[in-house]
């Protein structure tokens, strides 16, 4: 990272400039320090706190009052690495990344290399593309829901070739139904993205393979894809972001998890354990593994991507 | 791949007509995707307003089409859940969030772009080590702290904490103070000009779209945010709207004879103000944000 780069110096009177160098000093300190103060209460001590829990007996209790929390080693981690349900929440994320990530990068570089040529209501694409991404996911799935409910839109359009069980109450097409949601939610931030990194392949490459006589798909996998392998890995690392944080998905879309836990996401799991079946030990350590496994994945993924340059 | 081979070594063509024809396809073709996926994208909100105007709104293909049109499910969902009480709380966490954002947010940016002090570089890592680390995980220890050992729960206060300080939009300011010419800063300094006052009368005047963009994209986060207020919300008269709304979702609905209608009307009174705001705003959303994603 070169980001921690000086600003430029200007060479004054050595005097005034080392007194007003020192006066700045603490100031800064001073401008930063709700920042950092604010880190350390909402991100550190909560990151400290959950792996403490994560190895205690843990029970919620009234404001004031206080139960002994036991230290109890990797009890909670072995209940979690055997519930067989965490088994079933990653498997879910598995189908979720399997879907979704090829979906996302095909769909957004199809879609950004479209608008990256000159085109007619060109921001009004833009636009409607971006539309879903800034909207409220509970405003979403509630239309989701309206056009994939058991008596929607959908399955009047296909009429005996609907489902059944229906989209959303299905056990073998609840997950895939969120990954399509989210790849449909997402997908225009992703356009963006790729589109910033189109603006970085030159120009001249294209102009070559032209007088080269290459066509649209030639120019398209030999300039365009290798040009935006960059943000190809953001898009995929973002994707495990988003597939370890679903919760509002699982919950809302496919009523709360979906038939026999088909839609389960661990974090959905965290909160079915921890708050609402008051095992908040349980879920601090489920917390703990998912983020393990994401580090590592999104670690292997950069790995992969770059070995690939 | 090897059977577009031959294609690139193939001689330039001679005749220009050819490639036009070509070129006006690939065009046809390109618009063609984009209409698509436009359509796509907008049906579901169009659906969305529609069926919130309907008197009777069922998801037959009917449906689809505006007819019978009436206001009388924005009353009913208005009866369900009092969306003037719920919109304030939306309002009066969002506002909570962009004042701290703005505010302490343009403070901690500014001092890690223009000021140098001891340990600067130790705040910025700081800075970037937040923006990897995922929420989700420090939503159950938050809890435990907000709701159970500082009394916040159905608190505005405990609504605001989590997202009080929005990192990537402080390293967005930073980003913008750092790309101004150090020279204004070291005249002004030399005139004796307060921090506090450069900061003030030199630095936010010329950062104003960087805080347009971080107010809008600090916006979208509160407005939309569902599962933190969702755990420290239990009174219903706290709750923000997507929280009463994904709860009338979920109970549905026997209370109003029209409850999909009901729901969708909730939908678009939920999406309206951040559609709007990007709308007027489009060309900031789609910039500096992005490229700011990508370089963090």
């Amino acid at each position: 990272m070169t980001l921690t780069q000086r600003p430029a110096q200007v060479l004054t009177a050595r005097g005034t400039a080392s007194r007003h160098r020192r006066r700045r000093s603490g100031i800064g300190a001073l401008f930063v320090t709700p920042y950092l103060l604010y880190v350390l209460a909402v991100f550190a001590i909560p990151l400290g706190y959950t792996i403490w829990i994560s190895f205690h007996r843990f029970y919620f209790t009234a404001p004031g009052a206080h139960a002994p929390s036991p230290w109890v080693g990797f009890a909670n981690y072995r209940d979690v690495l055997t519930d067989p349900v965490v088994g079933k929440s990653f498997l879910n994320i598995g189908i979720f990344l399997v879907i979704n990530v090829p979906l996302t990068v095909v769909l957004a570089l199809v879609l950004a290399t479209a608008l990256n040529a000159k085109m007619p209501f060109r921001s009004f694409f833009r636009a409607a593309y971006y539309l879903p991404y800034i909207t409220a996911s509970v405003a979403l799935v509630a239309v989701w829901q309206f056009l994939f409910g058991s008596d929607g839109l959908v399955n009047h359009a296909l009429g005996g070739l609907a489902p059944d069980p229906s989209w959303l109450v299905n056990t073998h097409l609840a997950m895939p139904m969120i990954a399509l949601f989210v790849t449909w939610k997402q997908l225009g931030f992703f356009v963006m993205l790729y589109l910033a990194a189109l603006q970085n392949v030159g120009n001249d490459l294209y102009e070559a393979a032209s007088v080269d006589g290459a066509g649209a798909v030639r120019k398209f996998w030999s300039i365009t894809v290798p040009g935006v392998r960059p943000a190809t890995t953001l898009v995929t690392v973002y994707a495990i972001v988003t597939g370890a944080n679903l919760f509002s998905e699982p919950y809302l879309l496919t009523g709360g998890g979906g038939p026999d836990n088909s839609s389960t996401s661990p974090v959905l799991l965290m909160y079915q354990k921890g708050i609402e079946q008051g095992h908040p030990d349980f879920a601090a350590a489920l917390g703990v593994v998912l983020v393990v496994l994401v580090l590592a994945i999104s670690l292997i993924t950069r790995k992969l991507t770059e070995r690939g340059n | 791949m090897s059977t577009h081979a031959p294609a690139s070594t193939a001689r330039p063509e001679p005749v220009l007509a050819p490639r036009h024809s070509r070129r006006r396809a690939t065009r046809a073709v390109q618009l063609g995707v984009l209409l698509l996926g436009a359509l796509a994208f907008l049906f579901p909100f169009y659906y969305m307003v529609v069926g919130s105007l309907r008197k009777v709104t069922a998801g037959d293909l009917s449906s689809a089409a505006p007819s019978g049109l009436t206001g009388g499910n924005y009353s009913a969902i208005d009866g369900a859940l009092s969306l003037g009480r719920s919109l304030v709380n939306s309002g009066i966490m969002t506002v909570g969030v962009l004042l701290c954002t703005l505010v302490l947010g343009v403070l901690a940016g500014y001092a890690l772009a223009r000021l140098e002090f001891r340990g600067r570089s130790g705040a910025f890592s700081v800075l970037l080590l937040v923006q990897t680390i995922p929420f989700q995980l420090l939503t159950l220890p938050l809890y435990v702290l907000v709701v159970r050992d500082y009394g916040l729960g159905d608190n505005y206060a405990g609504m605001i904490l989590p997202f009080a300080i929005n990192s990537t939009a402080v390293f967005l300011f930073r980003q913008f103070f750092l790309q101004m010419p150090a020279s204004l800063f070291e005249a002004a300094r030399i005139d004796g000009a307060s921090e506090l006052r450069i900061l003030w009368k030199i630095a936010i005047p010329m950062a104003r779209p960087a805080l347009l963009t971080g107010a809008l994209l600090t916006f979208i986060g509160p407005w939309n945010e569902f599962l933190w207020p969702f755990l420290v919300t239990k009174n219903a008269d706290m709750q923000p709207l997507a929280v009463s709304l994904a709860g009338f979702l979920s109970n549905l609905q026997g209370t109003v004879s029209n409850p999909t209608g009901a729901l969708m009307a909730g939908a678009c009174v939920l999406a309206a103000p951040a559609v709007v705001l990007f709308l007027i705003f489009q060309r900031h959303f789609t910039h500096t944000n992005i490229d700011s994603g990508i370089k963090g």
